[in-house]
């Protein structure tokens, strides 16, 4: 889908399944319901969303800003992100936090390939164009701009093209 | 998913900031100059109102745009969170460098491409 950011997260106690790679969904090995899986990453979402909109990370004008180097304001949002990420990785690893179903954490290793340096380039396009990146647009659409719909559409035809034709890209 | 979309929702209205937003100055004289104004709201309007859809701005901001992220989403294995938020918290370099890609497109975008795609459309 749109959004593989979240998937380093990879939830799981058995190595055997575990294949790695920066693409791989949350995997977990225990099964669970439709609700209870479900409810966490809404109730998730529902506080990102806040915080897209209420940060104005999801505003146009943030980005160009940022891009200008004009206002401290997102790389403050971002640092303080990675910094909150920081200490939570770090916490996780001090006491061994275990998933909701009982499971270990474990962090895949992002894995370099020439896609990193090119479709970073052409995110960095796309970013400075829309304002926004995969999980703002969905906050942009709700928080008053329907009509960006359009936007996340052509964005899941990127996704698309992508996968068509991800065996002639360099890599 | 849903769960940005409805605390998008729940930000942008009871949640709401009272006050308009200001735009750097030096930002809002750089876009003036392109034309695009800076009046206060997330995004301008002129740019991304229900009524560009079919315009040129559309084609390149909605489309092209949407169309970039999520290519180069999928092309360089993650976005913003995935690399520039999680990569670097957890201290790996192939996230170092796309976070760097991330701000070399979007400098390239705004200060090369974007004055010229402007005037052609």
């Amino acid at each position: 889908m749109i959004a593989p950011c979240m998937s380093t997260l990879n939830q799981n106690n058995n190595s055997e399944k575990f294949t790695g790679g920066d693409d791989l969904s949350n995997f977990q090995s225990s099964r669970e319901s439709w609700l209870g899986s479900n409810i966490k990453y809404l109730l998730a979402g529902l506080l990102t969303g806040v915080v897209f909109v209420k940060a104005e990370i999801s505003s146009w004008y943030r980005i160009q800003e940022m891009f200008r180097f004009d206002s401290f304001h997102m790389y403050g949002v971002i640092g303080s992100a990675v910094f909150t990420a920081v200490v939570s990785v770090w916490l996780i690893k001090k006491f061994g936090t275990k998933t909701i179903q009982g499971e270990a954490v474990v962090l895949s290793d992002k894995k370099f390939h020439m896609g990193v340096v090119w479709g970073g380039l052409l995110f960095g396009f796309g970013w400075a164009l829309t304002g926004a990146c995969p999980g703002p647009l969905f906050a942009q659409i709700t928080s008053g701009y329907p009509q960006i719909a359009v936007t996340l559409l052509s964005a899941l035809a990127g996704t698309w093209t992508y996968g068509l034709l991800k065996e002639k890209l360099p890599h | 998913m849903v769960g940005i979309g409805v605390g998008g929702w729940l930000a942008a209205g009871p949640l709401a900031n009272p006050e308009a937003i200001t735009v750097a100055p030096a930002t809002a004289s750089a876009l003036a100059t392109l034309g695009i104004e800076s009046n206060g709201t997330l995004m301008p309007a002129s740019i991304f109102g229900p009524e560009q859809l079919f315009t040129s701005n559309g084609l390149l901001f909605f489309v092209l745009g949407g169309f970039l992220v999520g290519f180069g989403t999928r092309y360089g294995g993650g976005c913003t969170s995935g690399h520039a938020i999680f990569g670097l918290s957890t201290l790996q370099w192939p996230s170092l460098v796309a976070t760097v890609s991330f701000m070399a497109g979007g400098f390239i975008m705004v200060h090369v491409l974007f004055p010229f795609l402007i005037k052609l459309i």
